[in-house]
């Protein structure tokens, strides 16, 4: 053991405030909000609907990313956001084209 | 009472088969010869602490090593059997049951339990040696890996003699597959063995990343890894985002068999497609798991062997990440007959094609690379020009598959079977052969014995031609995959001989590999040197076998090919520590609770092949008992004395 | 644990650094934690899909907008995203080294994870009652086990949590516990981002269809 940790916790970095968490909170907050609006008012249209809640989602996610999961922050090269873009790619790409694939399903029968 | 246990024992044993009692015997014969000799020899101690609870990235690859050859046999002897029912027409040397059930477990235990093992193998042995580190990013993890992979591999192994073999294909397509058409144990196996394993593989390949991105030796850029460690990354990030699908496949008919959900049943909306869907999106991105090392071994073993470094490093490069994107929309290649439309069948066969791009680049680069060479044919090269023939047809006839208008004349013949056949032989397990032979002196400080390694590479090669070029004529005949027998007057019978012989010549080869590895043990050519090969890479710089830290002091790397670069300037010494580099070593002590963790999986796992809830309670409160003891373990490393370094640096001779 | 600078063969440790990353041995397995995600991702992705095609495959059973109750997932909702805040607030009070602080936003964080399985639960025992079961219609068995899957997470996030909680008692805020929590907040936030997903697609586009 060179070093030992326990004595020094936060010895080097000064004060964090909670600005961004409650900027963060406020957004997600906002984002739901104005989803649940859209839906529950019956004003627009299915497809379009769905397309702006995917839009609001996804705003969620940067919300929830760079405001509370500090993605900007890593040790060397932002390797992890390379794995997440890739992920969010595949993930996406599986979830649209099984429904493309399977949508056979409502010709045929 | 005594017939009420007969009753239940006659159930829950196999029976019925003289096969399955010699098997069982000799199953029975080989365990308590074993215990026996661990417990004459006192070996239980040597057992538990040197590979039982190890965390040392090279134990732990040779373990998945010898557990992969073992399954290699397994899975060999189901295909010899198979062949030799379909020698002649009207044959039944099998029933029906019985033929089924073998080749499910062919495949499976092919695909699952050889292939994945032998390429986590390699990985476990080579890339941390050849990126110059001294352990993967997760030891413990790591272990945890290989045994949950082990104790999935007996769960599918048991079903041979407790409760019946999985019989559904190695597809395991519902309906079939559902309670309702296949309700015997079997199918349970297959389910929660390949759940238990997959866990595994999908740690694996987080472990592989981390290792890859963040464990280098110092200087080293990442277009200066060896091309084996380009294509162990690849694959894991191929395992990490395909593995989930299979993992959600295999869990949602697991529901439809224990809780009766309706996923893919066929009443109450249910849509056995979508399983099939599912296991290709997983199943596709699987070929090119295993077949990247593969590829990766074969890149270090033809620039070693011509001695010169590879041609197109980065084209190579990228082939691989392209190979490892593009594999990813391929999936539904497999179902083209389903009827989902022009457009996506136009879709899936133009990415299915475009694949044999970036393998094309591959290779010519390797044609290259040995253009002008100076070539020496040692066991690994012969396998490598094997690969690149056998590859070749394997891939052409793919993208004859991919055709997908074409595909409704050859889906489920035996074209398709010689075609992935001719893939998966000619490109993987050639590959991972090579990489072996290759590798072996590193693991075990001696080379394999090159006369019998010759045999065993042209009984192979000549039975893998003999064995599966008729299948290709055979599927244009009409002959379907999974058929049980066929009758006379097809016009079939020669050829299925012909093949036949083909398989047994494989065999013959295989046989030739274990002589070859058990004569060498006592007779092979000691590596004394670390380098038998003369080769490029760092794992060579370091003594056969490397001590467990790896590197007494960890290497510079100043360029690609690190260690032929120094040769080149007689710099090797640099890489020697002295007395004064030296520091204490930080490394990660052994435990026993992976180990633990893989029994409690195999207990939670068989408790729910038999629907025996208490059992699978217990097995699963296992689980989460070594999971929490795990989170409040802390000081699980341990710092090696320099004293001890020195001690094994001066007994090898290397301190300078 | 603590490593000396000499030993690391991973990218040496920097000062002014957060100080979950402040040893490589910490961080490297935060980066190994974000890989899992994206492979959770992947998990969440097929159950997604999975419930896309069988959505409409309700087999003359309950349908979606027959079955969801707006209150009862709005509130949900306001929970989780209640939670992930306060799951972040612990994270800033670690680095802050605020201890108690640490510990009080991971109880309120655990409280609220309870509130919201205890209110999924409730919802589940509802629907069963009224004849919706998994095994109705391959509809319901999508929908329970995509909503169930991401609440057996949360579940399963909550011990961690409390184990987590366990360890900062007995060891304060040392770079190995910082980076305990900091991972366990990744994943609570990213069960976050996953019920965002479930209630857009789910939830909201099954009461509008």
């Amino acid at each position: 053991m060179a070093l030992d940790h326990k004595s020094q916790p936060a010895a080097s970095h000064g004060h964090h405030s909670p600005r961004l968490y409650i900027i963060g909170y406020i957004s997600s907050i906002v984002l739901t909000a104005i989803a649940f609006g859209l839906a529950l008012s019956h004003t627009m249209h299915f497809g379009p609907l769905l397309v702006v809640l995917m839009i609001l989602a996804g705003l969620q996610i940067i919300v929830q990313l760079f405001f509370f999961m500090h993605v900007t922050e890593s040790d060397g090269p932002p390797y992890h956001s390379i794995a997440l873009v890739l992920g969010l790619f595949f993930t996406f790409a599986v979830a649209i084209m099984s429904v493309w694939i399977m949508s056979f399903g409502s010709q045929v029968s | 009472m005594l017939s009420g246990i007969g009753n239940f024992a006659s159930h829950f044993f196999v029976t019925g088969d003289p096969m399955i009692y010699g098997a069982d015997a000799s199953i029975l014969l080989v365990s308590l010869g074993i215990l026996f000799v661990l417990t004459r020899y006192r070996k239980w101690g040597w057992l538990w602490q040197d590979w039982l609870t190890t965390v040392d990235h090279k134990k732990i690859g040779i373990m998945y090593l010898i557990a992969a050859l073992l399954m290699f046999f397994r899975g060999g002897v189901d295909a010899l059997l198979m062949r030799t029912q379909l020698a002649v027409p009207n044959n039944h040397f099998l029933t029906a049951e019985h033929y089924d059930q073998i080749f499910t477990t062919h495949g499976t235990i092919m695909i699952l339990f050889m292939a994945m093992p032998l390429i986590f193998a390699l990985f476990n042995i080579v890339v941390p040696l050849q990126i110059g580190a001294r352990d993967v990013a997760f030891p413990y993890l790591n272990a945890v890996s290989f045994w949950l992979f082990f104790f999935g591999a007996m769960l599918f192994n048991l079903s041979f003699v407790i409760g019946g073999s999985p019989d559904a294909g190695w597809v395991s397509y519902p309906p079939l597959s559902e309670l309702h058409f296949d309700p015997g144990p079997g199918e349970n196996y297959y389910l929660l063995a390949l759940q238990i394993s997959g866990i595994g593989s999908i740690a694996t390949g987080i472990n592989f990343i981390a290792t890859i991105l963040k464990m280098r030796a110092p200087g080293m850029k990442l277009m200066q890894m060896p091309l084996f460690t380009w294509s162990a990354l690849s694959a894991s990030i191929v395992i990490i985002f395909a593995f989930p699908a299979l993992t959600i496949a295999l869990a949602l008919l697991m529901l439809d068999r224990i809780v009766g959900t309706h996923f893919f049943t066929i009443l109450h909306g249910g849509d056995p497609m979508m399983f099939v869907n599912l296991f290709w999106v997983w199943g596709h991105p699987e070929v090119y798991i295993v077949v990247l090392p593969s590829f990766g071994a074969i890149s270090e073993v033809v620039a070693t062997f011509s001695r010169k470094r590879i041609f197109g490093y980065t084209s190579m490069v990228a082939s691989l990440l392209l190979i490892s994107v593009i594999s990813y929309f391929v999936w539904a290649h497999h179902f083209f007959t389903m009827g989902a439309g022009a457009d996506v069948n136009t879709f899936f066969a133009i990415a299915s094609m475009m694949v044999a791009i970036p393998t094309g680049v591959k290779v010519f680069n390797w044609l290259f690379t040995m253009y002008r060479g100076r070539i020496r044919l040692e066991l690994p090269m012969y396998w490598a020009l094997a690969l690149i023939v056998g590859f070749l047809m394997g891939g052409a006839t793919g993208v004859m598959l991919a055709i997908a208008p074409a595909d409704y004349q050859y889906h489920n013949s035996y074209f398709l079977i010689a075609h992935f056949h001719q893939t998966l032989i000619g490109g993987v397990v050639f590959g991972l052969f090579a990489g072996m032979y290759y590798w072996w002196p590193k693991m075990f400080g001696f080379k394999l014995n090159h006369r019998l390694g010759v045999w065993a590479f042209w009984l192979f090669n000549i039975g893998f031609y003999v064995c599966f070029m008729p299948q290709y004529a055979l599927g244009f005949m009409g002959m379907q995959r999974r058929m049980y027998t066929y009758p006379a007057g097809m016009g079939w019978t020669d050829l299925n001989f012909i093949s036949t012989i083909g398989a047994y010549l494989m065999g013959l080869g295989f046989l030739f590999i274990v002589a070859q590895i058990v004569y060498s043990i006592k007779f092979g050519e000691r590596d004394l040197t670390g380098d038998p090969w003369d080769a490029r890479t760092l794992e060579w710089s370091l003594p056969s076998p490397a001590p467990h830290y790896n590197f007494a002091v960890l290497p510079q790397v100043t360029a690609r090919d690190m260690w032929w670069e120094l040769k080149q300037q007689g710099r090797t010494g640099d890489l020697r520590p002295t007395s004064e580099d030296l520091k204490p070593i930080h490394m990660p002590k052994n435990s026993g609770r992976p180990f633990i963790m893989g029994v409690s999986f195999f207990v939670a796992g068989f408790g729910f092949v038999f629907n025996w809830y208490p059992i699978a309670v217990i097995g699963l409160l296992a689980v989460v008992v070594t999971l929490i003891t795990r989170s409040f373990e802390y000081g699980d490393e341990y710092h090696v004395p320099v004293e001890e370094i020195q001690h094994t640096e001066a007994a090898l001779g290397r301190l300078s | 644990m603590a490593i000396a600078a000499h030993d690391a063969n991973l990218h040496g440790a920097i000062a002014g650094k957060p100080i979950e990353y402040q040893d490589p041995h910490q961080a490297v397995k935060i980066l190994g934690f974000w890989l899992f995600l994206a492979t959770d991702m992947l998990l969440f992705g097929c159950l997604f899909a999975t419930y896309l095609v069988l959505r409409t495959h309700t087999d003359g059973g309950p349908t979606a907008s027959q079955l969801f109750d707006v209150p009862g997932f709005a509130a949900e909702t306001i929970i989780l995203l209640t939670s992930s805040f306060t799951g972040g607030l612990a994270t800033l009070s670690m680095r802050n080294g605020n201890k108690k602080g640490v510990m009080a936003w991971i109880i309120v964080t655990i409280l609220l994870g309870l509130a919201f399985v205890g209110l999924e639960v409730n919802e589940f025992i509802t629907y069963a009652s009224h004849g919706a079961t998994m095994q109705r219609s391959a509809f319901l068995s999508s929908f329970f086990t995509l909503v169930g899957t991401h609440g057996s997470h949360v579940t399963l996030g909550i011990i961690w949590m409390f184990s987590i909680l366990m360890q900062v008692k007995k060891r304060g805020i040392t770079p190995e516990t910082a980076r305990k929590i900091f991972i366990v907040n990744l994943y609570w936030h990213f069960l976050d981002v996953v019920w965002v997903f479930i209630f857009t697609i789910v939830y909201l586009s099954g009461v509008v269809m």
